[in-house]
């Protein structure tokens, strides 16, 4: 097992509705947190580069987001790249930021992702995020996000029996993992019920089988694994990081149930890691929408093809389950500011790997993984962490 | 006409004709056209007109819409597996939704359209055969 790089030093801001702040600002609220738990670091000295996610200008009608988020958290003159895959451009920043450490090129670098959209009235926001699927084959004929997702959702229910009582059993257990996370947009507990009465969005998905549309930041510092102790006594180290890609447009897949990149780029991670699914302690999925879960459990390998729908109605991804899954809350309950949400999946691992994940901590959590998916699934990434030495 | 592009394929959907690509060296198929063959790389490909029928593979009903189909919702928006093997995404009409299920056979139409270049592509839609 090779160590890519480590991790030193996290952050996270709060996720929510955060009237009156510019995204600048919330990715500054981010990297403070990151800065003041790493005292040994001197981020102005020690940090050569910066990759930041971000899905969108049109949120703001602001590009250009490498010199601007650089310059709000004060590390002037260094090299910024901007990183844009979607749903999954900070984990795709976070992957940018391995190759840079791994190619000798740094020693530590920061990466990040942010997005603000509440702002914005929900229209809006669904033809920001609609562009992330195909313009003329999905778009142009009245394919919504949600709608994507329900396509998927009602040929699972199809093949395998998946019912949409074990879908809001997703959106049930992610809204009570947040209720014990304070940086979560969702403090509310529900149940199925409510998850079945609520609107219908785009049948089978209802309001509460929906990811929220949230504003935050969060952010990572890297540095090469021989130098991380220098910095911290609790690293982390990313011992796989893997991307895969699919089709933009759902209809050219093989399948409609199977993500393909979450398949291909998790059997080259456990490969990297030498590890199987059966070791993971905890993991932080994609759960854009609660089958976009269920899909994942299954193509992770956490169970077999079809089965996810009975690892939910069994409780086995639940905090003190066999592989608790999502316990920040998920992009279902924590939020899912797009930008943001690869780099804040690692967040929470991070923390659960340092034992710092509070209420929500998973007891003995030495090995976790993150996945997420960019716009339908066109990308995928997946992250493996082990509590450093 | 051998100019394989998508604003020739909805130049064909405006004389409301389905038309797919096709690989010479391998004989792939596909719905959205393609300047070079996925399976084998090749760039002979070439144009070749499809039933525009097919069965329905998935469905959803969208209540809350795309911005551009206030009107319409709640609509259904299908995949449909074509004859020749491929796949289309497209609204299904002429159907109610309590009669819509999948394996349902499907056909193929179009609708008018006043502006048949980027981005007002005439549309096509399925609906019962």
């Amino acid at each position: 097992m090779k160590v890519l790089a480590s991790i030193i030093s996290a952050g996270l801001s709060k996720f929510g509705k955060l009237d009156g702040l510019y995204a600048r600002e919330i990715f500054a609220e981010a990297a403070k947190e990151a800065f003041e738990n790493c005292p040994n670091l001197n981020p102005k000295k020690d940090i050569e580069a910066l990759f930041i996610g971000q899905m969108s200008e049109s949120y703001e009608h602001q590009g250009h987001a490498g010199p601007l988020m650089l310059n709000w958290v004060g590390l002037n003159g260094i090299p910024a790249f901007r990183v844009e895959s979607a749903c999954a451009s900070s984990s795709v920043a976070l992957r940018v930021g391995l190759m840079a450490i791994m190619s000798g090129l740094y020693n530590i670098v920061m990466v990040g992702g942010v997005e603000k959209m509440t702002h914005l009235p929900t229209s809006n926001n669904m033809e920001i995020l609609a562009s992330a699927s195909d313009f003329p084959f999905e778009q142009w004929h009245g394919a919504t996000f949600p709608s994507l997702f329900a396509l998927m959702a009602t040929a699972h229910m199809h093949e395998y029996g998946t019912t949409e009582e074990q879908m809001a059993l997703v959106a049930v257990k992610n809204h009570e993992n947040a209720f014990l996370n304070p940086k979560a947009h969702m403090q509310k507990k529900i149940t199925v019920q409510d998850v079945l009465s609520s609107k219908v969005v785009s049948w089978p998905l209802k309001l509460y089988d929906c990811s929220l549309i949230s504003d935050g930041a969060s952010c990572v510092i890297l540095a090469k694994h021989e130098l991380a102790k220098k910095f911290t006594d609790t690293p982390v180290n990313i011992i796989a990081s893997t991307q895969a890609q699919d089709s933009l447009s759902i209809l050219e897949r093989e399948s409609l149930t199977t993500l393909n990149a979450i398949k291909l780029a998790s059997r080259e991670a456990f490969k990297m890691a030498d590890l199987t699914p059966k070791d993971i302690d905890v993991a932080e999925v994609h759960d854009c929408f609660t089958i976009a879960e269920i899909i994942a459990y299954e193509d992770l390998g956490f169970c077999k093809k079809g089965f996810g729908g009975k690892l939910i109605e069994e409780g086995e991804t639940k905090i003190g389950g066999k592989i608790p899954v999502n316990t920040s809350g998920g992009l279902k309950a924590k939020g899912h500011p797009v930008g943001a949400t690869g780099v804040a999946q690692v967040y929470e691992i991070y923390l659960q790997l340092i034992g710092e994940a509070g209420k929500r901590q998973v007891n003995g959590a030495e090995i976790g993984l993150t996945c997420n998916i960019g716009g339908s699934g066109a990308t995928a990434t997946v992250n493996i962490l082990k509590r450093g030495d | 006409m051998n100019i394989i592009s998508i604003e020739q394929f909805y130049n064909f959907c405006s004389q409301k004709k389905l038309m797919g690509v096709k690989c010479e060296e391998c004989n792939a198929l596909y719905a959205i056209p393609k300047p070079l063959c996925i399976n084998c790389g090749s760039k002979k490909l070439f144009w070749i007109p499809f039933k525009g029928v097919g069965k329905l593979i998935s469905y959803t009903i969208v209540h809350i819409p795309h911005p551009r189909f206030q009107n319409e919702a709640p609509y259904i928006l299908g995949i449909i597996e074509l004859e020749e093997g491929v796949k289309l995404l497209a609204r299904i009409k002429e159907v109610k939704i309590e009669d819509i299920k999948i394996g349902m056979p499907l056909k193929i139409d179009f609708e008018k359209s006043e502006n048949e270049t980027w981005p007002n592509w005439p549309r096509y839609f399925f609906k019962p055969i």
